[in-house]
């Protein structure tokens, strides 16, 4: 099993130039995910148009395969129904748990993540944007949103914090 | 035994590790990850086949000669490391690890002991499991948690930890080896300020007894932790070792079989240290194992592993600090830390480099190390981290370059 099965051209391609980068400008939800694992973390930024995802982007810090993948997905999920964006995302989670055949026609360039499912280490770092995506779209479609809420951080700043007690005062 | 000032014989150490004939992807193992865990000589595998194929029994309660050997082999594995690391065979406790090592005094000593504002003091550069059982035992008794900071230089900032020590300061549980920077610690130095103001001193000693061979007598600490599988041995067995009339003070940790005296249905009386504290029955073919890894680490000399351990790594910082955009986070000084390097390579993220590395046979660790408050503290999300032991040589070093090489040409 060699390196190129896992690092598709098209991988490190979207790696080297994610698609949609950044924080989405007025976005209907955001969500923050991480790979507590490895310590990815991403924001998924997200606006419907009616049930159609008008706008989608990611701010990700993480490993190639993480980034690459999320970066797939806004491209798979631009323009959609949320309906089927939600089957691409499920067909992307079959996918990487080796579950049934691939369907090439939902997945896209996302087949290309096909060598991932072989590194189960690297699986979450694969479903990471498309969790996150999941996750922002059943937000929005459930019509929660607006303001400066991001999903997902405010449990993560209390483990933060936990974790990090007092050791920042430990510096005065 | 050869004088402390021969060097390791490397062929012949790596003659006794089984695992370093094989192959990965095609290509020779090149093992650089054992301060994750060590690979394991095969005087520790036999004596724990042997264990299993002619003595095994349950330890401490048969009067049958398999029970009596059982026993026999268990407690004279306690002694051979309780000798290794300086402590007395009544203060010597099987754990399974170093979490359950700090778990049982955090819990047995800290909850008796601890009040609220009562100050317990940890440092930047703790792996988890000398935090994490800290923080619980805090919230249950309203003690703080502070820590001592790391210098730009990854070393602990000793002014700093003067000002943090206080009347309120109970105990202080530092490492004596980071996992993450190498950073030796100086805890004899830290015990002896610690105990002016009448505080505690617990050392973690995951990375500092297998690859220093530190004891708790000449550390001058109260209470130290270390590990089996770093240290030659078998997973599944850790030690706790502790000043032997602070143990005796302390009440059990976890209940169960073989830590009591008498029980009746509401009350129970407890048995003498050690076996007060170890619940159940143990992990006994992992202590001899462990006992086995205590042998062969002293048959070859401590100061000699060490000395070896100096000279991979000094090579390492040398030709891994010639790479363009590589960046070593750690003491620079060899004498200054353990046998391990733990590194960045331009932005690419350190699960990608380790997984170009393993095409190549070579094995490192990736990620954060369980030590996440020092990697937010050194602005990282993870490091690539390449560690040694006796059985490392500086062609694995070699190749390690040439794949980072490699590395850097796949996504540059």
């Amino acid at each position: 099993m060699g390196l190129d099965d896992l690092y598709q051209e098209i991988i490190l391609d979207h790696y080297r130039r994610p698609r949609n980068p950044g924080r989405l400008e007025n976005a209907q939800v955001e969500v923050r995910h991480y790979n507590p694992v490895c310590g990815d973390e991403l924001v998924v930024g997200l606006r419907l148009d009616g049930d159609r995802v008008a706008a989608a982007a990611v701010d990700a810090k993480g490993c190639s395969i993480s980034q690459a993948a999320a970066s797939v997905m806004t491209e798979q999920v631009l323009g959609r129904p949320v309906g089927e964006a939600l089957d691409q995302a499920e067909a992307f989670r079959r996918l990487m748990h080796g579950e049934g055949e691939p369907d090439e026609e939902l997945l896209g360039d996302g087949i290309a993540f096909k060598g991932v499912a072989r590194y189960p280490v690297r699986v979450k770092c694969a479903l990471l944007g498309w969790m996150a995506f999941k996750d922002a779209a059943t937000r929005a479609a459930g019509g929660q949103g607006g303001g400066a809420t991001v999903y997902g951080e405010e449990q993560d700043e209390t483990a933060v914090r936990a974790a990090r007690g007092d050791t920042r005062e430990g510096r005065t | 035994m050869t004088t402390p000032t021969a060097p390791l014989d490397v062929a012949a150490v790596r003659g006794d590790f089984p695992i370093l004939e094989r192959r990965v992807n095609g290509n020779p193992l090149v093992y650089l990850d054992s301060a994750a865990t060590s690979q394991k000589p095969r005087q520790v595998l036999d004596a724990m086949d042997d264990y299993y194929r002619r003595h095994n029994a349950n330890v401490h309660r048969g009067v049958h000669t398999l029970a009596e050997e059982a026993t026999h082999l268990f407690e004279e594995a306690r002694g051979k490391v309780a000798r290794f690391v300086g402590a007395s065979e009544r203060a010597t406790v099987f754990t399974k690890n170093v979490s359950e090592a700090v778990n049982l005094v955090a819990y047995a000593w800290g909850l008796r002991n601890l009040r609220e504002g009562d100050e317990i003091l940890v440092t930047e550069m703790e792996h988890h499991s000398n935090l994490v059982p800290w923080q619980l035992v805090a919230r249950l008794t309203g003690a703080r948690v502070r820590a001592v900071p790391v210098t730009g230089d990854y070393l602990l900032d000793l002014d700093a930890l003067d000002g943090l020590l206080g009347e309120r300061t109970r105990i202080v549980a530092v490492s004596a080896m980071s996992n993450v920077l190498g950073t030796v610690n100086p805890v004899a130095e830290i015990a002896r300020r610690a105990h002016a103001v009448g505080a505690l001193v617990l050392a973690d000693a995951a990375q500092a007894v297998p690859h220093a061979g530190v004891r708790l007598d000449t550390l001058g600490v109260d209470f130290l932790g270390f590990t089996g599988h770093k240290a030659l041995g078998p997973m599944g067995v850790g030690v706790l070792v502790a000043r032997e009339e602070l143990l005796e003070g302390m009440e059990p940790f976890l209940g169960g079989g073989e830590m009591i005296r008498d029980v009746e249905i509401d009350r129970t009386t407890w048995n003498d240290i050690p076996w007060r504290f170890e619940a159940g029955t143990p992990n006994v073919a992992e202590a001899v194992g462990l006992g086995a890894a205590v042998d062969y680490l002293q048959a070859l000399g401590m100061d000699r592993v060490r000395a070896h351990e100096v000279d991979v790594t000094g090579y390492a910082l040398k030709r891994l600090g010639e790479i363009d955009g590589l960046r070593i986070y750690g003491p620079s000084e060899v004498e200054h830390r353990g046998g391990m390097v733990s590194f960045t390579l331009g932005d690419i993220h350190p699960h990608d480099v380790a997984q170009v590395l393993d095409a190549d046979g070579i094995a490192v660790r990736a990620g954060h190390h369980c030590a996440k408050p020092l990697l937010r503290r050194l602005g990282v999300q993870a490091t690539t981290r390449a560690s040694f032991y006796l059985y490392s040589t500086t062609d694995e070093v070699d190749a390690l370059v040439a794949g980072l090489d490699k590395v850097r040409r796949f996504f540059g």
